[in-house]
């Protein structure tokens, strides 16, 4: 694997995406108003539930706010990097221009996972860490140099965890054509990773660590900025995010072998 | 007005409802992706929060079910199918046809419907098997009361989402207006949280605008608890009426502005 050449490839992908993504302004700036008004509702819901109580399953509204940043930071990521992706594999498939993607002397995985990049989540990003650093703020949080380092590797694990859910998801297209709707249930499940997993109930809290590990993607690192993260949650998370990564790799060359291309 | 026929009706809703069911596995995921309310419920219930509210968890899961039906069924993606159609040219030969256009994107979401039903009954079914305690039998006018104002809500969220459409023919993008738009509709329409439980500065606006009547209105209706049926009923009548005109002017504004793509 040459990865120079990969690099060179991906400074590409970006210039040409966005230059597309350039040609429309006015969406841009309608993205920067929608992901505003976007988290100002989500700070409102959260208003609402703590202006009935003074905690949500132990964490008190400065806490979730945190849960709520890193949300953002990791949405934002998603709508720039894998959404805009990962849905194209659905067209890709559909319409059986996957067939040029193949030829090409170059990782399929990478192209379809890389192609496309859009500025709109840049915004949220920001956003996010704006709270964020409010967050450190309002709960008195002064990270240490350890801290900071488990902070970037457990929100790395968040970010292979994401990328190979929408991944794995993304790739059953090869079976059933259409599943665009598919990402949208995944959209729906991940929704719920802006609140404490202890506000669930049991049984949820359950599904939500074992079927879909959103645990996994906001609250652990949540937890280390908190500094109540325990030390074998960390490492389970860096377990989880490997055997994700690894088994979306496995599974994408798995589901080539059943790819029948379309009408071409 | 628009050149309807019986036939026509028919015809264009058979032919729509065929295409979906070739799609049903699709419209049955889209139904699960719709299950937020329950986990809304879930954090309202587990936590208490509805004590100081002074509604009961049974009555609270009600609302929260028949939000997730309401949902169900005034959910419009109109601007998503227009837009494709109008950056690749397919609208060019609906044009020139003798019927609306819209009426083609009408009946798609209403045959969408008849085939999402038994899959957001199923959802029921589950969430009941899991809630016993929360079953119960709407009156046959309650029933009929919701089914009218869920319909409403469907036309306005449609006619503003046609709107929204027909900025395509000046911006040639405009799902990017509908994010815009769904942000309160998804925050203030009571999806994730009940509209009377909002703050009270919100609470005196938010029934101006009319994301309350999307789908705390008819949810409220169907899970009995005390709503005024015939104001609302009104007001989204007025919606309805306000945002038709609308559209029939930006319609026939845009529509002139059209210069065809692709063919």
């Amino acid at each position: 694997m040459n990865i120079k050449k990969y690099i060179k490839v991906y400074k590409l992908f970006n210039y040409t995406s966005l230059s597309i993504e350039l040609e429309y302004q006015v969406n841009i700036f309608i993205d920067l108003l929608t992901a505003i008004f976007g988290l100002s509702g989500s700070i409102f819901l959260l208003s609402i539930f703590f202006s009935n109580t003074k905690d949500i399953g132990g964490w008190s509204f400065e806490q979730a706010l945190i849960i709520q940043a890193i949300y953002t930071i990791l949405n934002g990521i998603t709508n720039t990097w894998f959404s805009p992706n990962l849905t194209e594999i659905v067209k890709y498939i559909r319409e059986g221009t996957l067939d040029f993607v193949l030829i090409k002397p170059i990782d399929s995985q990478f192209w379809v996972s890389f192609k496309r990049i859009s500025p709109t989540g840049f915004i949220e990003i920001l956003l996010g860490f704006v709270i964020l650093i409010y967050c450190f703020n309002i709960n008195n949080i002064t990270l240490n140099i350890d801290s900071l380092f488990l902070l970037f590797l457990t929100i790395g694990c968040s970010i292979s965890i994401l990328y190979s859910l929408w991944f794995l998801i993304s790739t059953t297209t090869i079976w059933f054509v259409k599943t665009w709707n598919a990402t949208e249930v995944l959209r729906s499940f991940l929704y719920v990773g802006r609140f404490p997993l202890n506000s669930f109930s049991f049984p949820l809290r359950v599904f939500f660590s074992t079927v879909i590990p959103i645990t996994f993607i906001t609250a652990i690192p949540s937890e280390v900025i908190l500094g109540i993260s325990t030390f074998w949650k960390i490492i389970l998370e860096i377990l989880v995010s490997l055997t994700f990564i690894i088994s979306s790799r496995r599974f994408w060359i798995y589901a080539l072998k059943f790819y029948s291309s379309a009408s071409s | 007005m628009f050149n309807l026929t019986p036939y026509k009706i028919g015809t264009l809703l058979k032919t729509q409802y065929s295409n979906m069911m070739e799609y049903r596995v699709e419209i049955a995921l889209w139904a699960i992706s719709g299950v937020i309310p329950f986990f809304m419920l879930n954090i309202w219930t587990n936590n208490g929060l509805n004590d100081s509210l002074g509604i009961s968890n049974i009555m609270l899961s009600r609302y929260f079910l028949s939000a997730f039906f309401v949902r169900q069924f005034s959910v419009v993606w109109v601007v998503f199918t227009f837009e494709e159609d109008a950056l690749l040219g397919r609208i060019s030969p609906y044009l020139i046809q003798p019927i609306h256009p819209f009426f083609r994107y009408f009946a798609q979401h209403i045959a969408e419907q008849i085939t999402r039903f038994p899959f957001a009954l199923i959802i029921a079914l589950f969430f009941f098997i899991f809630n016993p305690e929360s079953l119960w039998f709407p009156s046959i006018g309650i029933f009929i009361l919701s089914l009218i104002s869920t319909f409403f809500s469907f036309l306005i969220q449609f006619l503003i989402q046609s709107i929204i459409a027909c900025f395509c023919f000046w911006t040639e993008k405009a799902s990017s207006f509908e994010k815009l738009i769904f942000i309160p509709t998804l925050f203030l329409s009571g999806l994730l949280a009940p509209v009377e439980s909002f703050p009270t500065f919100v609470k005196s606006w938010v029934y101006f605008t009319p994301f309350p009547y999307l789908i705390d209105f008819p949810a409220r209706i169907l899970s009995e608890n005390n709503v005024n049926i015939f104001s609302g009923l009104c007001v989204q009548i007025i919606w309805i009426i306000l945002f038709f005109i609308i559209f029939l002017k930006v319609w026939s504004q845009g529509s002139k502005k059209f210069t065809a793509m692709g063919l």
